[in-house]
């Protein structure tokens, strides 16, 4: 019964959520209150009907309910508990759902919160919304139902996909996809305001929070991948370039240009088609991106499925850019600047050049991505572009974005006085300059990293200069110094939450380099008893063991780690035996440290335990990644609080 | 409009430098796919490709302690040896498909920085296969082993 109950579930919140857009623009458009009100009960249906539609897919789940196909595909009888609420979202056709679940609710949020305000976006926003819903919901209905039923019914369903046995991915596509969904909400304002003709600020003051919520989440999303890439993926990286990587990062680069480039149109009525036109990238390449991992187009660990859902996508996605450019040009006289850049020496041309930066590197990624497609497709050569092209064009990119991190929140807007340059950035650049030589004379040599470590003092110095100043003032006006600092992050919540996660970037940055410049790796087989010596570490190799775990058979190797004589750690990576892969899965053992990791990889082995190849690498200065992270956390949380300046 | 020309002129060599930047990138790290025939075809040393075939029964030599792999691929035409300073991977093993990257030397051989099995999309019944058998009679000799030995620094 369940495969049936669930469909009708997902086809009935189809059914509604196509009535509610259609509701909802009718209702705007010959003005119906009723109508709008009837779209928003829709909302609302559907909501609950997709939320129905999930658990009973994770009680099916439970209840190892084979006669439904996803659940056969993606769990056993091995599988442990609570990756079975979790194998939910671990292939496609439960990601959907969770995608629509998570748009669902922000949908109901934006009615919460806006059904009585902005009466003119509204039900266009509301009509946009059900308007993708539906088409995420067709996508459930038609191309990959996740209520399919299998005959005959299996005794034993075929497993989760190992790799995904880890909270890494519990929470991954979690937190991405509420940074994908999340744009759905200033796009959605972005068209009712052209729809409506009001293309002023106000959709961008109104969808301001929004953004930098998806934002967050999306970028949260991009570290855990990171994360579980790293500690689950045992090749010793956390980013490899791969396509689904790239899917993700890209309506990133254009989501933190339209972050930016917004604060510009608030403050000088300028670019605004430049911002409907990265707002609406931004929504497409969150689309795109699904398009790239789950259609089957590119096979990678992600793209676990092929079908026609690729048509799908590729149709929305062509309707979505049309119809949204299409209006951008019937409103283009409504998009004139209501000003202009007075000096390259400015406060906006900063911005400009951040933005142009960020979609550059989009483009690059987007470029590096689909080029071998392309070619297969016109010249029909089968060509792979990998990691060095992708950090050949980048690299200076990034250089150029911390660089600008640094100028424009501190330069003057329309023009920089020679007096507001050296005010605000003789300091900083020469902080900068003496660090990259300081830390040239303690022996960097690599001028990228030599470069890349005075950018960074750089950045850091003009916020702590700006911080410096501002609690200086606060302090003349007689408070004391902690209530001074904390009131200006309250009451400058955007200012300094943006601050913060810049220095959040800034320490990322520091992991990035200090991984790629610095680490080291080797691999080696060893006897039973036998050690060797990487870096300051002195590894031995003290045998092997094997088990047998709920779902999967284990061998696991047990290394002793010491410096100096002095034991640091017993290490145990192992390899996972699951029957239904055929390769095995690796199990990596880390020691994480601020400064460095050591990272441990069982390879081959013989089958008696008495020798074993490991991979051994020495990872450098990794641990600042999650840590910038964190930094980022705050930041972003800063930012989201409502903002005290005006009230 | 003075400035309008400035601020187009400097996204113009922007826009050019970033578009120099591509094609420089894809010209000197775009990898080409090739077949043993084709690679024997035209071999140019030094170039970085992506060779991919079958690993020719018998060729197979891996020397765990010094990490010497070498095998040859084959496609049915034509064959190359290959060599390589690591493990292969889990899946990797004669007669099954293999696609390795690295350069031709002119020493006659394909001189591999990374290699990749290729999985096969064929569905795996779960339980009871010979590889299962295989795993059981692995988790037999690791038990009968005694502990690790128990040596101190």
């Amino acid at each position: 019964m369940i495969p049936e109950i669930g469909y009708a579930m997902t086809a009935v919140a189809l059914g509604l959520a196509l009535y509610g857009s259609g509701a909802a623009a009718i209702g705007a458009r010959w003005h119906r209150p009723a109508l709008i009100q009837s779209s928003q009960h829709a909302a609302l249906g559907v909501f609950v009907l997709i939320l129905a539609a999930m658990i009973l897919l994770v009680y099916a789940f439970l209840t190892f309910d084979f006669s439904v196909r996803y659940v056969a595909m993606n769990t056993n009888r091995g599988t442990p508990f609570y990756y079975r609420i979790t194998a939910l979202w671990g292939a496609l056709e439960g990601s959907i759902i969770l995608w629509s679940w998570m748009l669902s609710i922000y949908t109901l949020l934006v009615i919460l919160r806006y059904r009585s305000r902005h009466p003119e976006f509204y039900p266009w926003v509301l009509s946009v919304m059900l308007g993708v819903l539906a088409f995420f919901l067709l996508v459930m209905t038609v191309p990959a139902p996740p209520f399919q039923r299998l005959t005959p019914i299996p005794p034993d369903g075929r497993g989760l996909n190992p790799l995904l046995e880890d909270t890494g991915m519990i929470t991954h596509p979690v937190a991405l996809y509420l940074g994908f969904t999340g744009f759905t909400v200033p796009f959605a304002f972005a068209m009712a305001a052209l729809i409506t003709g009001r293309t002023g600020d106000e959709w961008i003051t109104v969808t301001r929070r929004w953004t930098i919520v998806a934002w967050y989440f999306l970028s949260l999303g991009l570290l855990i991948g990171g994360w579980w890439s790293y500690h689950v993926l045992g090749w010793g990286g956390y980013w490899a370039w791969d396509p689904v990587e790239n899917a993700a990062f890209m309506p990133w680069l254009t989501g933190t240009a339209f972050l930016h480039s917004v604060m510009i149109q608030e403050r000088r009525r300028i670019l605004k088609l430049w911002n409907l036109t990265l707002i609406i990238l931004t929504f497409g390449l969150t689309l795109f991106g699904t398009f790239l991992t789950r259609s089957g187009i590119l096979s990678s660990v992600h793209s676990f499925t092929q079908g026609t859902i690729g048509a799908f996508f590729l149709g929305f996605i062509a309707l979505i850019l049309l119809g949204a450019f299409g209006l951008v040009a019937a409103r283009g006289d409504r998009l004139k600047a209501q000003g202009e850049l007075d000096s390259i020496l400015s406060r906006e041309s900063a911005f400009l050049l951040n933005n142009l930066m960020l979609v550059a590197a989009a483009f690059t990624v987007f470029f590096g991505t689909i080029f071998p497609l392309l070619s297969e497709a016109v010249r029909g050569v089968k060509v792979s572009v990998g990691a060095p092209f992708f950090n050949l064009v980048n690299i200076p990119i990034f250089l150029a974005l911390i660089f600008l991190m640094g100028v424009g929140p501190l330069i003057a807007w329309r023009r920089a006085s020679r007096e507001n340059l050296r005010r605000n950035f003789l300091w900083p650049v020469g902080l900068g300059i003496v660090a990259a030589g300081a830390f040239r004379m303690l022996g960097v040599a690599h001028t990228l990293a030599l470069l890349c470590f005075g950018l960074v003092v750089f950045v850091t110095a003009t916020i702590v200069l700006d911080f410096y100043r501002a609690t200086r003032a606060r302090l003349r006006s007689g408070e004391r110094l902690l209530p001074a600092m904390g009131g200006l992050l309250v009451r400058q919540n955007r200012r300094y939450g943006g601050f913060v996660v810049h220095l959040g970037i800034l320490v990322i940055a520091l992991g990035v380099l200090g991984s790629n410049a610095w680490s080291i790796q080797t691999e080696t087989t060893l006897r039973r008893g036998e050690a060797f010596q990487i870096g300051r570490y002195h590894v031995r190799f003290d045998g092997l063991a094997a088990s047998e775990e709920s779902n999967h058979f284990k061998v696991t190797g047990t290394f002793t780690v010491a410096n100096d004589g002095r034991v640091l750690a017993v290490m145990q990576p192992a390899k996972k035996f699951y029957p239904q892969e055929q390769t095995p899965i690796a199990y990596v053992d880390y020691l994480m440290g601020l400064r460095e990791d050591l990272y441990l990889v069982l390879g081959d082995f013989a089958r008696d335990g008495s020798q074993a190849t490991i991979k051994v690498q020495v990872n450098r200065l990794v641990t600042l990644i999650w840590l910038g992270g964190l930094v980022l956390t705050l930041g972003a949380g800063l930012a989201i609080l409502p903002d005290r300046r005006k009230a | 409009m003075t400035h309008r020309r400035k601020f187009l002129l400097g996204g113009g060599v922007i826009l050019a430098a970033l578009v120099y930047m591509i094609y420089a990138g894809v010209s000197q790290s775009v990898v080409y796919f090739v077949t043993p025939s084709e690679l024997r075809a035209q071999p140019v040393a030094g170039k970085a490709y992506r060779l991919g075939g079958m690993v020719e029964p018998g060729s197979l030599k891996w020397e765990p302690r010094s990490l010497d792999l070498a095998f040859t691929l084959s496609d049915g035409k034509a064959s190359v040896r290959v060599r390589h300073k690591g493990t292969p991977p889990d899946l990797f093993a004669e007669g099954r498909g293999a696609v390795v990257e690295g350069t031709w030397t002119p020493d006659g051989y394909f001189k591999a920085s990374l290699i990749m099995a290729k999985h096969s999309e064929e569905y795996k019944a779960p339980h009871g296969d010979e590889s299962q058998a295989g795993y059981k009679e692995l988790l037999k000799t690791l038990k009968g082993q005694s502990e690790a030995p128990k040596l101190s620094y």
